[in-house]
């Protein structure tokens, strides 16, 4: 699964598609999670990551993680010819 | 060197339904390359346009298109002999027919315009928009002209509801049901004539492209954009450019095909399938037209060097990202500038 190469993410947490003129504001949490999918790991290398800098077991954190996933396919910012 | 030229440009009504006139004024200004004389032709004396700092440095009134056409080339042409106009940009879908029906008499005159065809403008028209969605495998909402307000009853053979309901030039609405269509067929129809167009009404994202045609198949520029803040009229308040490589082939198949010569906006809608419906061709640069200046084409510019006869390269790129946010200003005047103009009928 991968972010749309066109989709802008700054330091800020501001979201920008440029397909769709869409702007999202995201947190920190967010903003790593999004880092993780440019860097195209995948979702077993999100959760271990995540698990291992914040406190969450990898049950909580998936299903936190797979909405988040959902989101960002609503808002058209995935690159579903790429999807695993 | 800047190269000197006058520039007469109508739709300065600068209002919540802007004309295109102020931003491409804006345009032209920002040119390196001519040093620009504006003369403003205003259909009403309280367009803002005539009056705000730096835009017309001359404003004529002139007679409305439904006037007669030879009534309003006449004006123009009264103009010229007194203010030689280089280049008129007409900036209003209703006024065009008149221009394109008199280009050969400006041109004799000595002024320059640079409009689409009869043909071009008559084949995009809303009410043959099925036509020229099938004639150049185009995808367009169904939709069909009425010019009889029985009719209405009939439209639930052809539509399901919502439908849009739209006038020959400009107005749409969204109508829920029968009585809707009626109210607003009476509306568009006492305001724009007929027949009144009803539309398909297809859901999804509206975006807007701003293009200029060579009129031999080659796109000079073209600069999509979404709409972020619509007022109640319709219209944007605030837009951001797109990348969007699908929304600009679909635009350059249509000027290619057409050999569109000319401003043009395409009025599209994205639907949750991805597909791209034509709403609507404006055969004139959008009021919107700004925002492109700033992302990086000035397509006024542009179209003023192809009316000049100037070899004009096309624009390879854009700025994404982009906005405009438009604002309302109270402008203080005096009554003597009204009252020069609509008692001599210039400013």
């Amino acid at each position: 699964m991968q972010i749309r190469k066109n989709i802008a993410i700054s330091e800020t947490g501001f979201v920008f598609n440029p397909t769709t003129g869409d702007s999202y504001s995201i947190n920190q949490v967010g903003r790593e999670i999004l880092g993780y999918l440019a860097a195209n790991k995948s979702p077993e290398e999100i959760t271990s990551l995540m698990t291992t800098d914040y406190d969450i077991d990898p049950a909580s954190f998936e299903k936190y993680y797979f909405d988040f996933i959902s989101m960002l396919r609503q808002f058209e910012l995935l690159d579903e010819a790429h999807e695993d | 060197m800047k190269t000197k030229i006058t520039v007469a440009i109508t739709g300065l009504n600068n209002t919540d339904n802007p004309g295109p006139g102020v931003p491409v004024i804006r345009g032209i200004r920002d040119s390196g390359d001519f040093d620009v004389r504006i003369v403003g032709l205003a259909y009403e004396n309280l367009e803002p346009g005539i009056f705000m700092p730096g835009v017309a440095d001359k404003t004529y009134q002139v007679p409305y298109p439904s006037e007669g056409t030879n009534v309003l080339v006449q004006r123009i042409l009264e103009i010229h002999k007194k203010d030689p106009i280089d280049v008129l940009i007409p900036n209003f879908d209703a006024e065009l027919y008149a221009f394109m029906r008199s280009e050969k008499v400006l041109e004799e005159a000595g002024i320059k315009t640079f409009l689409p065809t009869l043909e071009q403008f008559e084949e995009r028209h809303k009410s043959n928009l099925p036509e020229f969605g099938e004639k150049y495998d185009l995808l367009v909402p169904f939709s069909k002209p009425i010019t009889r307000i029985d009719e209405i009853d009939k439209l639930k053979e052809n539509f399901e509801y919502p439908l849009m309901v739209k006038g020959k030039f400009y107005d749409a609405y969204l109508a829920y049901n029968e009585e809707q269509v009626r109210m607003n067929y009476n509306k568009i129809s006492a305001k724009w004539g007929l027949p009144v167009i009803i539309q398909e009404f297809i859901k999804g994202t509206e975006v807007n492209v701003v293009a200029l045609g060579d009129g031999q198949g080659n796109t000079i520029g073209a600069v999509p954009m979404r709409k972020q803040y619509i007022t109640d009229k319709g219209k944007a308040w605030s837009g951001i450019t797109l990348d969007d490589p699908k929304l600009l082939d679909l635009t350059r198949k249509i000027i290619e095909a057409t050999k569109w010569r000319g401003g043009m906006e395409l009025e599209l809608v994205k639907s949750s399938k991805n597909e791209l419906f034509i709403i609507e061709i404006n055969p004139r640069i959008p009021a919107w037209v700004y925002l492109a200046v700033g992302a990086g084409q000035n397509l006024p510019e542009a179209l003023v060097k192809l009316a000049l006869g100037e070899k004009v390269l096309p624009f390879t790129s854009y700025q994404v990202g982009k906005m405009f946010i438009r604002y309302s200003y109270d402008l203080i005047t005096d009554l003597k500038e009204f009252e020069k103009l609509s008692t001599l009928g210039e400013l």
